[in-house]
């Protein structure tokens, strides 16, 4: 299936929740309601004309300046060997977005990173635990406006370089 | 007088600090501790080729078990506060060779926000090992080199960092 008629398979059941779509780039995307980002993905896994048994990959991006979090979940079906991307947006100052691990397990550790790294907390994630940073850090490290703490539990976090 | 060459064949002279010493230093148990690529080379290191059991130097899956511990490849922070702990499990005496230029600095990653930029703000290190990643040649060589720092060491005497502990 083209990326035009995927979209308009999404356009036909979920109207009001796809806000924009972009058939021309690469990666045709769709930007989709954060809240009904679930509903979505199942919508896309169950389909017989769809299919999307696998989820590629899922990431997050901070638009600090447009004052939101951007999950982007890149789809893809084995079995029609077609693909898409969601892009689901989440309020900056406090994200949170259903957790479409119950629809692709394989968003457990995938979602884990994106709490991690940006701090976007997934409802109904049976594990939302820190994945790659130390269980006790403080601030998420992908934030445009993190900054790197000093020390870490005594561990200074600079080195003199000799070549400076 | 001089005693050498005044016994008879089969008998050699040493000092009770030398002979300690290469009793030690012929037996370096190391312990498995690969953290990134280096460990690759780490175990070439081990492997028929390199073969660095020809100095008595033999991996070990336990800290408790292993006189040296090889640090080899990226330590991030999360790592850095079990490594100081592994390190205590290790009975003295023990050794630490800093394996690869991550180990050493942080390397590649020196600036990431997760690396610990070098193990010696963990843990003291003897010998630094550099390269990215150290072929088996340059661990080798690190490893006689640690052999070396053995040999000078006394132990009739008490040690200045055995006073630090106590």
């Amino acid at each position: 299936m083209e990326a035009a008629e995927i979209h308009a398979a999404l356009r036909d059941k979920f109207s009001d929740k796809i806000s924009a779509t972009d058939e021309a780039a690469k990666d045709p995307s769709a930007v989709v309601d954060g809240a009904a980002i679930r509903e979505i993905c199942a919508f896309l896994r169950d389909d017989e004309r769809l299919r999307f048994d696998v989820l590629n990959n899922q990431t997050g991006v901070d638009y600090k300046a447009e004052g939101y979090i951007e999950v982007v979940y890149h789809l893809y079906s084995y079995e029609y060997r077609h693909g898409v991307v969601l892009k689901a947006r989440a309020n900056r100052d406090e994200p949170v977005l259903p957790s479409v691990e119950e629809v692709w397990k394989a968003a457990n550790w995938l979602e884990r990173e994106i709490y991690d790294l940006l701090g976007v907390k997934f409802l109904d994630h049976t594990d939302l635990r820190r994945l790659l940073m130390p269980e006790d850090w403080v601030g998420y490290p992908l934030r445009k406006d993190f900054v790197e703490p000093e020390e870490y539990h005594g561990i200074s976090t600079t080195r003199e370089s000799l070549l400076r | 007088m001089s005693l050498v060459n005044s016994f008879s064949q089969g008998v050699v002279t040493t000092t009770a600090d030398q002979f300690l010493n290469w009793t030690r230093k012929s037996s370096v148990w190391w312990m498995l501790f690969g953290l990134a690529c280096c460990a690759i080379e780490l175990m070439q290191t081990q492997g028929p080729r390199s073969d660095v059991d020809r100095f008595g130097a033999a991996p070990r899956a336990s800290p408790r078990q292993s006189d040296l511990m090889v640090v080899a490849g990226t330590l991030t922070l999360k790592m850095a506060l079990r490594t100081k702990v592994l390190y205590d499990q290790m009975p003295e005496p023990r050794y630490v060779i800093s394996m690869g230029a991550c180990a050493s600095c942080g390397g590649l990653f020196q600036l990431a926000y997760s690396v610990c930029d070098g193990v010696d703000k963990v843990i003291p290190v003897d010998v630094y090992v550099p390269g990215c990643p150290p072929r088996p040649e340059a661990l080798t060589e690190g490893i006689l080199k640690l052999q070396e720092k053995m040999m000078t060491e006394t132990w009739l005497v008490k040690r200045p960092t055995v006073e630090a502990h106590a």
